[in-house]
């Protein structure tokens, strides 16, 4: 049996045998390249521009920079929906998870206990916590 | 027409699924194998701006970000890294199709601007420290030096790679395991673009917006 059909590595470009359709591998890269140029200009503009709600920037400057790494996972590390990449994609799925559980659960933990740090009364925390 | 004949039916020249094909090639297992280091590389560096989102505002009276930080820098330093992303990816084209010169020009560009990026963020990081602003002043400012610091220290060991990868090819040539080491290096390089995007997201786009 010659024609097994392997897995594929990240940062493996697809062969082109298998998808005739293919965009060459350099127009691959070269779209890649735009589209992120295009996400950066867009959001350095977006946080030096005075003509956006500015309670809204830090939030579109997240959804940029997420749609940004999704370019370059996509375009760059050729991570795609194919069936021959989901180990690659369920390890991503795993690691975004920790990272999600890191940054939320660090961030979210770390303003809770400031809020309990900031009592009213002059009275310890330890005698707070108490009652 | 029972189930077993409907089963008799299915085309028995379908290829095999990646779980029955056998032990996969040693290429996707290394590539796979870096892919788990950098994904446990990227959760250290979630941890770091975990530590740096709690920390900045804590600026002790020094320094915030909107007075250190110059926008025009980070944008050079982004275009840097953006386009020697791209330039690695042209030469991982290179090896692929055995083309030598095509691979030593995408990896010398590659290379200049990694150096590029690397000069300009030491030079801030000295024009910082002679305003006052080391890491010492404030919690804010340990944590900046510690997250940027340390993406900066992962272009600095890229680049000692690239040129060790580059010593390989002269003196190996294509065999097989230097190839699974560029592309492994090439795969490190395109994950530090991921995490300098959420860098300059993060801390220089957001920390500058009022």
């Amino acid at each position: 049996m010659t024609d097994v059909r392997y897995e594929h590595a990240p940062g493996d470009i697809p062969s082109e045998e298998m998808q005739a359709w293919a965009p060459s591998r350099a127009l691959i890269y070269t779209i890649g390249l735009l589209v992120a140029l295009i996400l950066t200009a867009t959001s350095f503009w977006v946080a030096n521009t005075s003509l956006l709600w500015p309670g809204g920037v830090g939030l579109g400057l997240a959804v940029l920079a997420i749609a940004q790494m999704g370019i370059h996972l996509v375009f760059f590390l050729h991570i795609t929906t194919g069936p021959d990449s989901t180990n690659n994609v369920l390890a991503l799925a795993f690691g975004l998870l920790i990272v999600f559980v890191v940054v939320a659960g660090t961030m979210w933990i770390t303003a809770d206990m400031n809020a309990n740090m900031m009592m009213s009364s002059g009275e310890p925390m330890s005698m707070r916590m108490q009652r | 027409m029972n189930i077993a004949a409907a089963i008799d039916s299915v085309p028995l020249e379908a290829l095999p699924s990646a779980s029955e094909a056998g032990p996969a090639p040693k290429r996707i297992v290394v590539a796979y194998g870096f892919w788990i280091f950098l994904l446990s590389d990227i959760i250290m560096f979630a941890a770091l701006f975990a530590s740096y989102a709690v920390l900045v505002h804590s600026t002790a009276g020094g320094p915030t970000g909107t007075q250190l930080f110059n926008q025009r820098t980070v944008a050079i330093e982004t275009a840097c890294l953006l386009v020697s992303s791209y330039t690695c990816g042209l030469m991982s084209l290179a090896i692929n199709s055995r083309n030598r010169p095509g691979m030593y020009l995408g990896a010398l560009i590659t290379f200049a601007l990694g150096a590029a990026f690397l000069t300009l963020e030491i030079r801030e990081f000295a024009d910082m420290i002679v305003r006052g602003a080391t890491p010492q002043r404030s919690a804010f400012l340990s944590a900046f030096f510690t997250l940027v610091g340390c993406h900066g220290l992962h272009v600095t060991l890229g680049l000692i790679w690239l040129v060790v990868m580059m010593v390989q090819v002269a003196v190996m040539g294509f065999v097989a395991s230097v190839q699974h080491r560029l592309l492994c290096f090439s795969l490190f390089w395109h994950a530090l673009d991921i995490v300098w995007v959420g860098v300059f997201t993060v801390v220089y786009l957001m920390g500058v917006s009022p």
